[in-house]
């Protein structure tokens, strides 16, 4: 029945949407300013040597990758018109349009692509996503052809979203640090749909239609004015009075309801997914108690995931079980849902010898959180612990950095944590679980967990094609973790877009959020 | 001469003392645990550990501390104050960037709350126990107490959404095109207003109990007396005689308050997004920032040595017998 309801939910879904497009494709008004906001500072423009959500909603807008998305993961073409991936998987050849040019009228070639990829290797902070790329061939001026050590299949949502921004060689190519380039910041040449206007970090940043853009018609918006403003209530009370037409990844709960009552306002968590962001608890396997696996499975028995999703975050997130983001084609729902049972928690702390004390108490941990959003959690899970006799202490961070060194270096028992999936496994899911990462810093495998057939199925899938075998490796993977427990997955993060009426096409209808080109949004005013 | 003496004296007091703050603040910060690698991390949602290994050497974070700190102070000496480690700018430029916004709000408060603060003090002090000295000495108290954050949220909502009358955030609307230097003064102004508004709350309290008080007491002096007694009105004898008398501790009390350009705007600045000093401050630190937070210290206790000399120097103006005592 679950199923039938939800095939009949994706038909209409799937109707909506293409109902959706066919409208838009007849009444698209264009022109307009598009208000919107980031809520943090921005460290650069530049994509390609900065990742995060806040760089990416700009950054996609200055810059084009080769590929975009669909929101059923389907790769389409963008800056690349066509491409191909050979038999054996070493290369990955890309065609890109014929006639797209940068913001300053410079034609955009394979060199540009192959420059960007070198740049990208060296100073983006995912090393992951093209360290196979051993070079870069550009036989004609329109192809570029990936040469890779091994097949590589995390390369195609590599080139898509924020992750692959073409950046220009005439401009970056100069001999100055890429990650200080004074361009970063400002007269930033782009390849995107919008281009830079005026920044001024701390407050706004102004990005105008680029009439050059490759693609014909495009973008429908004539400005988007990206405000900086730090602080959610505010940030509420703009999308309430209309300062602000759209904003993303709003993330209170309190804050999210108290918007989706608002009528002329749609708030959704739809589009998230190649995000993939996750709230967890991060379990130092390497030592104590903790490092039975019945321990840990006792656990995740005593904590109440429905309070939690219903209570706690007021149902603002979905359902998490494992590593991997329920939105992505690689979630494997058919793992244990650890549903509250105080029974087995205690048999299985009994089995593994830790017997009540005469304090009603088997044993005592350390919880630790990094930022503020944690502390509920945590003391949730001190509450819930508690009933099945383990004694939790809560252990507060100063501030984030001093929670991230104690992470890096394992200096925990317990921690919340949130971690980032971006896109492909390859990305932001292996970094997590691999022996060889083992506590080399904040969000490396940070649980000290190690099992070879983890290791293997991790190598494997990473090199893997075909995507039923790879999703098969994937959801072995998954039982794995979910079995052995070094993480409890708890849910989603509650990241929500906020849009009013006038917004149509906002980027809700994808995987990459804000970190995807707007080319398509329209205003209806 | 000795107005000049002692300030060359204090100005190298200043300077040393300078010296002392930053190696001291370096090693607190180099003391925490984690580093701008982390926060870099976080910025980017997550991070490759060879890409962490690679920051930490960039930014010399992997040397050890007595070099890292060593080549801080040789550079402040030479007056640079580095590059930003979040920013990847040079921290001069952040800070003057910032400074505009911050002065603006700090002074605009300053302005208004000292007028309100002594109109409102010298007003009560002349029926210390009237209605009005009791209605101020209620809102002092509550606009002492409240916090700040909370009074600006407040404003908020009541001025920005039931009463759409002030913009949210910022210092200006963007969206304004082609507009002439007075549509852009009305705009900033009107942005200016909560703020202002919330930040002058704090002090107009700090101010109107001083005035009070000491506006009672000179009040009741002979001098005073005697002023009444050859027959002046009554309003020249308090904003004349008196009121140059009693405000001498108000001005040295707003002279103090120059430190607020950073420390007390932090909150109004992150409330109203007003893109100033003190969010820069603030985020700097919880980015662990150092050559940004270092600056802004070195900066604002610059202002602070300057506000005392100009504080010193409208004492004088106003009350001659400051300075000549010795």
């Amino acid at each position: 029945m679950k199923h039938i309801i939800k095939g009949l939910l994706t038909a209409s879904a799937f109707a909506t949407v293409m109902t959706g497009a066919l409208a838009s494709a007849e009444d698209v008004k264009m022109g307009g300013t598009l208000k919107t906001v980031l809520g943090n500072n921005l460290r650069t423009l530049n994509t390609a040597v900065q990742s995060g959500i806040v760089t990416g909603f700009p950054g996609a807008q200055l810059f084009a990758s080769p590929l975009r998305y669909d929101e059923n993961w389907t790769p389409q073409p963008y800056l690349a018109k066509s491409w191909e991936i050979s038999d054996d998987g070493l290369t990955v050849t890309l065609n890109l349009v014929d006639d797209a040019v940068f913001h300053d009228g410079t034609p955009i070639t394979s060199s540009d692509v192959a420059f960007s990829v070198d740049v990208i290797k060296e100073a983006h902070p995912f090393k992951s996503m093209f360290a196979p790329v051993e070079s870069v061939d550009t036989p004609d001026d329109h192809t570029a052809v990936l040469n890779l050590s091994q097949p590589h299949p995390g390369i195609m949502l590599a080139m898509s979203g924020q992750l692959m921004s073409i950046i220009p060689e005439h401009i970056y190519g100069d001999g100055q640090d890429y990650k200080t380039h004074p361009r970063n910041i400002e007269d930033v040449v782009g390849s995107g749909p919008f281009k830079l206007s005026e920044f001024k970090n701390g407050e706004f940043l102004i990005l105008e239609r680029f009439d050059d853009f490759f693609i014909e018609g495009r973008p429908y918006l004539d400005r988007i004015v990206m405000r900086i403003i730090t602080d959610s209530s505010a940030r509420a009370i703009a999308y309430e009075n209309g300062e602000l037409d759209m904003g993303a990844f709003e993330s209170e709960p309190l804050i999210i309801n108290r918007l989706k009552k608002v009528d002329n306002l749609t708030v959704t968590s739809d589009g998230y997914g190649a995000i993939g962001a996750l709230d967890w608890l991060a379990i130092n396997t390497t030592k104590g108690p903790l490092a039975d696996k019945r321990v840990r499975q006792a656990i995740a028995y005593s904590l109440d995931k429905n309070f939690v999703q219903k209570a706690l975050m007021q149902g603002t997130v979905n359902d998490a079980n494992t590593g991997i983001h329920p939105d992505s084609p690689f979630y494997n729902a058919d793992v244990n849902a650890y549903a509250l049972d105080l029974d087995k928690a205690a048999s299985l702390l009994d089995e593994a010898g830790f017997p009540v004390g005469d304090d009603g108490m088997r044993f005592s941990v350390t919880i630790d959180y990094g930022w503020p959003a944690g502390k509920q959690h945590v003391e949730y899970v001190k509450a819930a612990l508690k009933k099945s006799g383990i004694d939790v202490v809560v252990r507060a961070s100063a501030d984030f950095p001093t929670w991230a060194g104690r992470m890096g270096e394992m200096d925990f028992d317990l921690s919340w944590d949130a971690v980032f999936n971006w896109g492909d496994p390859v990305i932001g899911v292996h970094r997590t679980y691999l022996t060889s990462n083992i506590a080399r810093g904040v969000w490396s495998n940070t649980q000290g967990y190690s099992n070879a057939r983890v290791d293997e199925l991790l190598d494997m899938a990473g090199r893997e094609n075909d995507m039923d075998k790879r999703k098969a490796l994937y959801a072995e993977f998954q039982a794995i973790v979910n079995d052995e427990m070094p993480i409890y997955y708890m849910h989603t993060l509650p990241y929500h877009t906020v849009y009013n009426d006038k917004v149509k096409n906002a980027p809700v209808n994808g995987i990459w959020s804000t970190s995807s080109p707007l080319d398509q949004v329209w205003l209806d005013e | 001469m000795n107005f000049l003496r002692v300030t060359i004296t204090r100005m190298a007091y200043a300077a040393l003392l300078l010296v002392a703050v930053l190696i001291l603040n370096f090693t607190l910060m180099h003391l925490a645990p984690g580093d701008v690698a982390d926060t870099i991390a976080q910025s980017a949602g997550g991070i490759d550990a060879e890409a962490l290994e690679q920051i930490r050497r960039e930014y010399g974070l992997d040397q050890p501390f007595i070099v890292q700190l060593g080549g801080y102070i040789g550079r402040v000496l030479q007056f640079d104050l580095g590059y930003s480690f979040f920013y990847s700018r040079p921290v001069t430029d952040l800070i003057l960037d910032r400074l505009p916004a911050t002065l603006l709000l700090v002074i605009a408060a300053q302005i208004l709350a000292l007028t309100v603060g002594v109109v409102f003090g010298v007003i009560s002090a002349r029926k210390p126990n009237g209605i009005f000295s009791h209605f101020v000495t209620l809102a002092s108290l509550v606009g002492y107490s409240a916090p700040v954050f909370w009074t600006g949220l407040l404003m908020l909502v009541m001025f920005s959404l039931i009463l759409p009358w002030f913009p949210v955030a910022g210092m200006r609307d963007v969206t304004i095109e082609n507009g002439n230097i007075f549509i852009h003064t009305v705009d900033v102004a009107r942005h200016l207003v909560l703020p202002m508004v919330t930040l002058a709350s704090i002090f107009v309290a700090l101010y109107s109990r001083l005035s009070r008080a000491s506006m009672i007491e000179v009040l009741g002096s002979d001098y005073v007396r005697t002023a009444k007694a050859k027959g002046l009105k009554s309003n020249q004898v308090v904003y004349k005689h008196a009121l140059k008398n009693a405000i001498s501790p108000v001005i040295t009390l707003a002279g103090l308050q120059l430190s607020a350009i950073v420390s007390g705007a932090v909150l109004v600045e992150t409330v109203f997004s007003w893109p100033g000093l003190g969010t820069l401050a603030f985020q700097s630190i919880i980015a662990r920032d150092t050559p940004t937070i270092l600056g802004i210290l070195f900066f604002s206790s610059l202002v602070v040595i300057v506000g005392n000399q100009v504080t010193d120097l409208v004492l004088r103006l106003v009350d001659p017998r400051v300075g000549s005592k010795k």
